[in-house]
């Protein structure tokens, strides 16, 4: 398989809207795994009781023609129904959400809301020697929160992975 | 999934073992291949009080599934097979990825522990649907009853329709022994599974465009052509000869096109003929309808047919630009591309380069010239070309309906190599799993689907022991499949890379202890033939032929003769090694290309 030494290799961002039923997940990690491909965030959650509908994201990598060869085998998975890569299908938002504990007193605790509310990121949770914060925003933001909290008393990180969609009238549910 | 309960107006209600034995009936299956245990008792009883379905006993659940493989890909409908839970499902394993592999359409029912237990490490229990998900096109575990006649019916659907491949349903006992509705199968489309089965008219014009002013073109067809169904084969044939092109097959699509027609270059790949091989490099248009670019194909991937436009019609979107980038990709069923083709190639005005085309062929003939299948025989030691030649030359004599399987070595190669096939549906191998052992069982399914037709096993010496057990199945249903042993006393392919590749190191390669294959028949209830001298090899043929029951001939052949032409692993189309003493390409093989298997 072509490595990242390949000039069309990049980064992907495939929203696959599948059946909410039982070993979907499995289906697709396994398809990941036994192919080889790289994932870097998978997300999933259900979007439709009706329809009973579950959305999955998952950030990947690979040469065009790996990431052609990626939707196409997502596609054939018989409880899938949609798949987009959003990355080149148009602009798209990507955002992800994290929990992150600070544990610190006097100083510390004062950097940390400081910076906390230059990021804009929410206390959730508080004690004498500790903070939770609750953030959302694209990877990167929330790398560099967590590098500023490192050296002041980073305790604990939780991050959901991403989710996305397609900026404007576009839709994969419709 | 659309396997929901449908409200019809005359649900009936029975129990979960007849409603599986009544869908499979509305499915039109006639055939199933099985081996009971505890876990599948309740479906056993109720064929048992049935005469609709025929069931079949085999001796192993592997055979199962291999026989439901001969049995779908000779008949072109879906073949059934019931195993028990835990090591009845394990067993079938095999036969499930080999069915993945060569795309055949295959249902396989699997017991299960009761819902209540499953989790619980409870006796006989595996997680089927966890160890068959890789294994199989799509798997069900059916836990609600209401839901059971549906999944059937929809398995049928997943399994024939599209890229066909097996589709495993996962039955825990209390499922079968409930009582739930029966329902009919849903007219409605399939929640999210939907085949594209009608090629593109803008690809098809295109494809159009570039085969019209081909001056060296070639059509590189494959087992999808088979899977479309012979009117696939009828078009594809129509075409070719239409066009005036050169056709080579690959080993899952022999028969797709008619071996004996002129322009038909033989198989192509690791051990296809010369003039195919190069063709394929030189061509400046590649028509691949059907086939996969697999490995055994394509060669070094970097060298493969470097100057040509690639046309590639599939099915499957994810076969296409997966190992090799095409120009113009085509998804949709074989026998309809090849339709439209044709339809579009009469209503474009454009000529050929009838003047390019002629000096093509007379290429193509000068590479013929070189004739790579020949062979010496001489003397009392048989060739195994010389044995498979026979057999086919006595099988046509005879003009018997014939059909041929094959276990996985040297002797599949040449039988690909030396046997020829007119018509789809007549050669049954496992090709992209290679499994040894596969071709006793498919012949079983074979002849169990044409119960008239001559029925041949080309097998190896060390393969057919690997389901060898299936000789008491042949016997209890009087099944006259010919098992046709070409016996080297070595597992051959492995000699010829271990001579090839690994300085001669025999390495665990010989087939030492055979048993007497004639005592080994004869205690199977069936007749037993050895043949050792060239001169005994047509009668011994012609005994085998003429036997009204199962065969096992044991023809000892030369133990070291080598497969060839032969394109080394990581080599290139135009690196082919020749039979010793012919001229051929270089027999470089780098250290790379010895990675590869
Ligand atoms: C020892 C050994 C040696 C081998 N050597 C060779 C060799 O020299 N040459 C060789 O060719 N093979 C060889 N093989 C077999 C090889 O491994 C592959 O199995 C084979 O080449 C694949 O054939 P195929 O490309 O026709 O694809 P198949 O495996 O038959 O796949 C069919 C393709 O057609 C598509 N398809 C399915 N249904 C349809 C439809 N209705 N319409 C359109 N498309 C459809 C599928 O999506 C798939 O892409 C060897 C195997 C063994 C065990
Ligand atoms: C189940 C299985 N195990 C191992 C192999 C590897 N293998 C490929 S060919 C071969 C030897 C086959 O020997 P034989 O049946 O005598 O055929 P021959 O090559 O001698 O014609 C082996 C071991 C395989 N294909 N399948
Ligand atoms: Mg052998």
């Amino acid at each position: 398989m072509p490595d990242a030494s390949d000039p069309t290799f990049r980064n992907a961002t495939i929203a696959v809207l599948v059946e909410n039923e039982a070993g979907i997940l499995a289906r697709v990690v396994g398809l990941f795994s036994g192919r080889g491909y790289n994932i870097e965030s998978l997300t999933v959650a259900p979007v439709d009781a009706e329809r009973r509908l579950s959305r999955i994201t998952i950030v990947t990598s690979g040469t065009d023609m790996v990431i052609e060869q990626i939707k196409a085998q997502l596609d054939r998975l018989v409880p899938v129904h949609k798949v987009s890569d959003l990355t080149v299908e148009g602009p798209h938002l990507a955002r992800e959400m994290m929990l992150i504990k600070v544990v610190g007193r006097g100083e510390q605790r004062m950097e940390a809301l400081r910076l906390a509310d230059a990021f804009r990121a929410r206390v959730v949770d508080a004690t004498t020697g500790s903070f939770v914060f609750e953030m959302t925003g694209a990877g990167d933001k929330l790398d560099a929160f967590i590098e500023l909290m490192r050296p002041i008393g980073l305790a604990e990180v939780s991050r959901t992975g991403v989710v996305a969609i397609a900026r404007g009238a576009r839709s994969l549910q419709s | 999934m659309s396997a929901t309960a449908q409200t019809t107006t005359e649900a009936r209600t029975m129990n979960g073992a007849e409603i599986v034995l009544q869908a499979l009936k509305d499915n039109g299956v006639e055939v199933i291949f099985g081996y009971p245990g505890g876990a599948v008792l309740p479906l056993y009883d109720a064929l048992f009080q049935q005469n609709a379905i025929r069931h079949i006993l085999v001796r192993h659940e592997q055979a199962a599934v291999h026989a439901a493989e001969g049995y779908a890909r000779s008949t072109g409908k879906v073949g059934v097979v019931l195993v028990t839970s835990g090591p009845g499902a394990t067993n079938a394993v095999t036969g499930l990825v080999d069915a993945l592999m060569d795309s055949i359409p295959v249902i396989c029912l699997t017991g299960q522990v009761p819902t209540h237990l499953i989790g619980n490490d409870a006796f006989q229990e595996a997680d089927t649907t966890g160890i068959t998900r890789p294994a199989t096109k799509h798997n069900y575990l059916v836990k609600d009853i209401n839901k059971l006649a549906g999944v059937v019916h929809e398995a049928f659907y997943v399994a024939k329709s599209g890229r066909p491949g097996p589709v495993v349903i996962d039955l825990p006992k209390d499922i079968l022994i409930g009582k739930g509705p029966y329902t009919e199968a849903p007219q409605t489309e399939h929640r999210s599974y939907r085949p594209v089965t009608e090629p593109d008219p803008a690809q098809i014009q295109a494809a159009v465009q570039l085969l019209k002013r081909a001056k060296r073109p070639i059509v590189y067809a494959g087992g999808g052509v088979i899977n479309a169904g012979p009117e696939a084969s009828r078009l594809l044939t129509e075409f070719v000869r239409m066009a005036g092109m050169p056709c080579t097959n690959t080993l899952m699509g022999l028969g797709a096109y008619p071996s004996s027609d002129p322009q038909f270059l033989g198989m192509l790949g690791m051990h296809g003929t010369y003039e195919a091989n190069l063709a394929m490099h030189g061509c400046d248009v590649m028509l691949n309808i059907g086939a996969r670019f697999d490995d055994r194909v394509t060669g070094r991937l970097n060298a493969f047919s470097p100057a040509s436009k690639k046309i590639h019609a599939d099915i499957d979107p994810s076969s296409i630009n997966k190992n090799v980038k095409v120009d113009v990709a085509v998804v949709g069923d074989a026998a309809r591309v090849l339709a439209a083709l044709l339809e579009a190639w009469k209503a474009d005005d454009a000529v050929q380069d009838r003047a390019a085309i002629a000096e093509w062929w007379r290429q193509i003939d000068a590479w013929r010239g070189t004739d790579c299948l020949q062979y010496r025989q001489e003397g009392s030691i048989i060739k195994p070309q010389h044995a498979v030649r026979r057999l086919y030359e006595i099988t046509r004599e005879l003009g018997r309906e014939t059909f041929i399987t094959t276990e996985v070595g040297q002797h599949q190669m040449w039988a690909a190599q030396y046997f020829g096939f007119e018509k789809p549906n007549r050669w049954m191998t496992s090709g992209g799993l290679g499994t040894m052992g596969y071709g006793l069982p498919a012949a079983m399914g074979v002849q169990i689907g044409h119960p008239d037709a001559l029925v041949i096993d080309i097998a190896g010496e060390a393969s057919i022991l690997m389901n060898i057990q299936e000789m008491g199945t042949l016997a209890q249903y009087r099944l006259p499949v010919k098992v046709f042993i070409l016996n080297n006393e070595y597992m051959g392919m492995v000699r010829q890379w271990q001579e090839l590749l690994h300085g001669s190191r025999y390495s665990e390669s010989y087939s030492a202890s055979l048993p007497d294959f004639v005592k080994l028949a004869e205690s199977f209830h069936a007749h037993g033939i050895r043949v050792t001298h060239a001169d005994q090899l047509d009668a011994g043929i012609r005994e085998m032929l003429a036997h009204p029951g199962p065969v096992i001939a044991d023809i000892a052949v030369a133990k070291d003769e080598n497969c060839f032409p032969m394109i080394p692993s990581g080599a290139a189309h135009n690196e082919m090694i020749l039979a010793a003493g012919q001229q051929g390409g270089v027999a470089g093989v780098t250290d790379e290309g010895k990675v590869l298997v």
